[in-house]
């Protein structure tokens, strides 16, 4: 307990005092500037467009990584023969060191890259894209890696959700004659309702918290394209030396990850109720 | 639909090419790793004379020996703490009814929500006037603070769902609290502990951000700084930075594949706690 009030507690009170002082991270002499850096934040263009990319970047990883990792489930959760193979390659990519897939991504997606080379092959040469230097579409090849890596942990999610659901109720379902879909929409989809909750709550904090993919891929390029909160705290802190403005942008992210997994927490755990 | 028809058929097939997508990158990967640097045709053309040079060279240049044993020692150790003291922690706090019980589950459900971008800055300041930063210490420390909360939530959630009978059997045979904990208590919450375990282990072994802070500049590095320093080193000399990524990556695919059951139920544990 000691331990995770020094190390949690104890320099997150200190980093919310810290967000009203000008500290620059090493003059012990600083003074309490007041709401001065949030005044700043709301002036600074930089500031609202990393918090409008963060929430982007979030909401688009919840959205695109559960519907892919959903469909992977009921690919892999039926007769076909090799479904215990593909559930431990396609999460394989979840646990590689995030930092090493981005590096690695970062040349795939260069523009004499393999995913340009790929597109060539086949013909697609219209399609080919300076994927990380093009600002309108950085944020999104960001976003495509991420659903690349972490589609197979959403995936093992709903998977471990669709075997808890007991065989019988399928069966019934087929003594009513039902289609696929309907099975799907009416019996699937509500007996999962904690398999949603877990995988939107993971991928929507750890969509607004990230920070590695970003600094590997673009470093939050082309120009600020696609900077987040975290890699702006990175930068405002440790190259710009205003820890104090960092801390309040720091604030920002956490009042944000409370308010979206709160109000999250509180929608699900509703539509959990009403599915049982 | 329990037959194997040809609609199944096509749909491994289906599943199959998407897994063949997925993979794409590592094949590029590996394809240019055991590539010469003079070789620059395609990336996708399979590579004819395949050698292992880039691996000596990354290997001795990127110091990915040393890398490698700070980053196990980092995580065996951080999860060993984290464990023990989230395992001792939660079994008061899920079987003590008092007040001050509930009001500590409280703080640690907040731990559970601050990031740790708040923490991470001021923290820096602290690690600073003890001397620890550029330590692999320093890194345990906060390890074991930041996962305490996450852990000891995994134990008490799957306490409250564990009868006490063995327990009251263990006290009126004699035994101490602490001995029934111990012996039996501890070995039955042994499923929880493996998710724990491949939980935090994969966690505190692929962070970045930490270490980033609390390690720059200093020689002892863990293998996704130094991975991130070597790629800033050699910034375009691909078929060298591949083979630096596929040397960091072995360890955890060779683990992966060895106690695949595990770790994914492991992970998909989570769920059920």
């Amino acid at each position: 307990m000691a331990l995770f009030a020094f190390v949690v507690l104890v320099p997150s009170v200190r980093g919310v005092y810290y967000a009203f002082t000008d500290w620059d991270g090493l003059d012990p002499s600083f003074s309490f500037v007041g709401l001065d850096n949030f005044v700043e934040m709301f002036r600074d263009p930089d500031a609202k467009q990393a918090i409008w990319h963060t929430l982007l970047i979030a909401v688009s990883i919840t959205v695109i990584q559960n519907g892919f990792g959903l469909a992977l489930a009921l690919g892999v959760n039926t007769m076909i023969k090799s479904r215990n193979v593909l559930r431990v390659f396609l999460f394989a990519p979840a646990v590689i060191t995030p930092i090493v897939t981005a590096y690695l991504w970062r040349n795939l997606l260069s523009t004499d890259g393999a995913v340009n080379s790929l597109l060539g092959a086949v013909g697609l040469d219209s399609w080919q894209q300076n994927w990380l230097g093009d600002p309108d579409l950085a944020l999104w090849s960001i976003v495509g890696v991420i659903v690349w890596q972490f589609g197979g942990y959403s995936m093992v999610i709903f998977l471990a959700g669709m075997q808890s659901i007991p065989k019988e109720i399928y069966d019934a379902a087929a003594i009513d004659g039902t289609g696929p879909v309907r099975r799907f929409w009416s019996v699937t989809r509500p007996l999962l309702a904690p398999a949603f909750t877990i995988n939107l709550m993971l991928s929507i904090i750890g969509g607004i918290k990230l920070f590695d993919q970003v600094y590997a891929l673009t470093g939050g390029g082309p120009g600020h394209a696609t900077d987040t909160l975290s890699t702006l705290i990175y930068k405002d802190a440790f190259t710009l030396g205003e820890f104090g403005y960092s801390i309040a942008l720091a604030v920002i992210l956490t009042v944000i990850v409370a308010v979206a997994s709160t109000g999250q927490y509180l929608v699900l755990a509703r539509n959990e109720r009403a599915a049982s | 639909m329990n037959r194997y028809t040809r609609r199944t058929f096509s749909l491994e097939l289906l599943m199959v090419a998407i897994a063949l997508v997925v993979a794409f990158p590592l094949y590029v990967l590996v394809n240019l790793a055991v590539r010469p640097p003079s070789d620059t045709s395609s990336p996708l053309r399979p590579t004819l004379a395949p050698t292992l040079d880039n691996f000596t060279q990354a290997w001795q240049q990127g110091a990915l020996g040393g890398a490698l044993a700070n980053s196990a020692l980092v995580t065996v150790v951080s999860v060993l703490i984290v464990i023990a003291i989230s395992a001792l922690a939660a079994y008061p706090l899920a079987r003590v009814t008092a007040r001050w019980s509930r009001g500590i589950f409280l703080l640690i459900m907040l731990g559970l929500m601050l990031p740790f971008q708040l923490a991470a800055l001021p923290l820096y300041q602290t690690m600073r006037d003890l001397h620890l930063l550029g330590s692999a210490w320093a890194l345990i420390l906060f390890y074991s603070g930041l996962q305490v909360p996450f852990t000891t939530f995994l134990y008490i959630g799957f306490l409250r769902a564990l009868p006490r009978d063995f327990e009251d059997a263990a006290f009126i045979d004699g035994c101490t609290s602490w001995e029934a904990f111990r012996h039996v208590v501890f070995p039955m919450l042994k499923p929880i502990t493996v998710t724990a375990i491949v939980l935090n282990a994969v966690s505190i072994w692929n962070d970045f951000f930490t270490p980033l802070l609390y390690l720059s500049g200093s020689t002892q590095q863990t293998v996704p700084v130094a991975i991130s320093g070597f790629v800033g080193q050699y910034v375009s000399d691909w078929n060298l930075i591949f083979a630096a990524l596929l040397i960091s990556m072995i360890p955890i695919l060779v683990v992966y594949f060895a106690l695949q059951r595990s770790i994914i139920n492991g992970f998909a544990g989570g769920l059920k706690g």
